[in-house]
């Protein structure tokens, strides 16, 4: 399905402050890595920079496929109903009719027509998880995705990462204690 | 692609609270000038291009805060490029779905400020000819503006000062548009800003 990412000698400078460097990494289809380390390290960066969303100081980035990112920001506008919203990026996606089946993979499925601004930050955050399931993209770049979600939820993300890593999808996770990523190398920043 | 994304931006616009705040300001304007100028006719017909297209170009710039800066806070951006969608795309569907929804309920208006500034048919017709000509500009000029001052608190006055200056040859040939060729003109700065505008507008999101 999916080919490997490889992270080489990689650097970041951030505000004129080098952030890390000389990390290196690799992930093979079906496997997954975890983004370790204390706040201010550069998990998040790191992830950034995977996601094309920021540009090495140095070092480079070997992986061509389509990527799908779930960071911080969720990407839901206030008005919108849930199911609207989802659908707008899986259309750009090619993906609608996966959406339904990543709606219940998260269990959001009944909150399709309620308008987000209205969602607590948990479902939202189901919700960015359900869009990265819907995207079918091989590599997901995950930062936090447990941060607010209840334990159920939490066991729907480790069930639905461990889908896409049996389907031959690769994982990259920022993480803080065990989300549920069975034998996932570790990379330690800071 | 580009289809998505406008009848996206589309939708957005047209179920934000803010979408009838641009005409009813031009309205509000226009009906101002009588009561500031005084009942003179004469004046008020003379004047009344200058006034519909400062009005104009002031209302293209009420909503600029919200044209981009929303996207880069929540991450709308980051997921767009994230998918490798380019941000001249973005920006070009953004512009077209703006000058919908400011210039069209603009032009909608018109016969209204035309009335309230005394304006007879034929200067009217050609007021909004050179309107129709003139504001894809202006929205153009409006994206490029909201793409700079996104991010930044108080954008919306910075905005204006970019835009403005920018505005000026639009704002001439459109006040002159009785002058043979300012039609021309017109349409000719109008080109520009639009094939300017959502490079410029990109350039400015892409991120450091």
């Amino acid at each position: 399905m999916s080919e490997a990412l490889e992270i080489i000698d990689l650097a970041c400078q951030r505000g004129g402050r080098l952030l890390f460097e000389g990390v290196s990494a690799q992930v093979v289809p079906g496997g997954a890595l975890q983004l370790v380390g204390p706040n201010g390290t550069g998990k998040s960066t790191l992830l950034r920079l995977l996601a094309g969303l920021l540009q090495p100081a140095a070092g480079a980035i070997r992986y061509s496929g389509r990527r799908a990112f779930a960071g911080h920001e969720v990407a839901l506008k206030p008005r919108q109903p849930l199911g609207v919203e989802l659908a707008h990026w899986a259309r750009l996606d090619g993906g609608l009719t996966r959406l339904p089946a990543a709606m219940t993979a998260m269990n959001i499925t009944a909150l399709a027509e309620v308008p987000c601004r209205l969602l607590s930050s948990g479902q939202r955050r189901r919700a960015a998880i359900a869009r990265v399931i819907a995207a079918g993209a091989p590599l997901w770049l995950l930062d936090e995705p447990t941060a607010g979600l209840d334990s159920a939820s939490a066991a729907l993300l480790a069930a639905a990462m461990a889908a896409h890593r049996a389907a031959g999808g690769l994982i990259v996770a920022a993480v803080h204690g065990d989300i549920g990523l069975d034998g996932a190398a570790q990379l330690r920043l800071g | 692609m580009l289809w998505a994304l406008f009848r996206r931006d589309v939708v957005l616009i047209s179920r934000s609270p803010a979408l009838w705040l641009p005409v009813m300001f031009f309205v509000l304007a226009a009906a101002l000038f009588p009561f500031a100028v005084g009942p003179d006719a004469r004046l008020l017909a003379r004047i009344a291009p200058g006034i519909i297209w400062v009005a104009a170009l002031l209302a293209s710039l009420l909503p600029v805060e919200t044209l981009l800066a929303p996207d880069l806070d929540d991450g709308t951006i980051d997921q767009l490029i994230t998918r490798g969608i380019a941000l001249e795309l973005v920006c070009a569907a953004r512009i077209a779905a703006h000058w919908l929804g400011f210039a069209v309920p603009l032009l909608a208006a018109l016969p209204v400020a035309g009335v309230l500034l005394g304006v007879d048919f034929a200067t009217a017709q050609r007021m909004a000819f050179a309107l129709l000509l003139g504001t894809p500009a202006l929205a153009s000029l409006a994206v490029v503006a909201g793409a700079l001052t996104a991010g930044l608190k108080g954008g919306g006055a910075l905005a204006g000062l970019i835009v403005l200056p920018l505005a000026l040859p639009v704002l001439i040939f459109g006040v002159g548009s009785d002058v043979a060729g300012a039609f021309r003109l017109l349409a000719a700065a109008s080109l520009v800003a639009l094939a300017v505008g959502p490079f410029a507008a990109a350039a400015a999101l892409k991120p450091a």
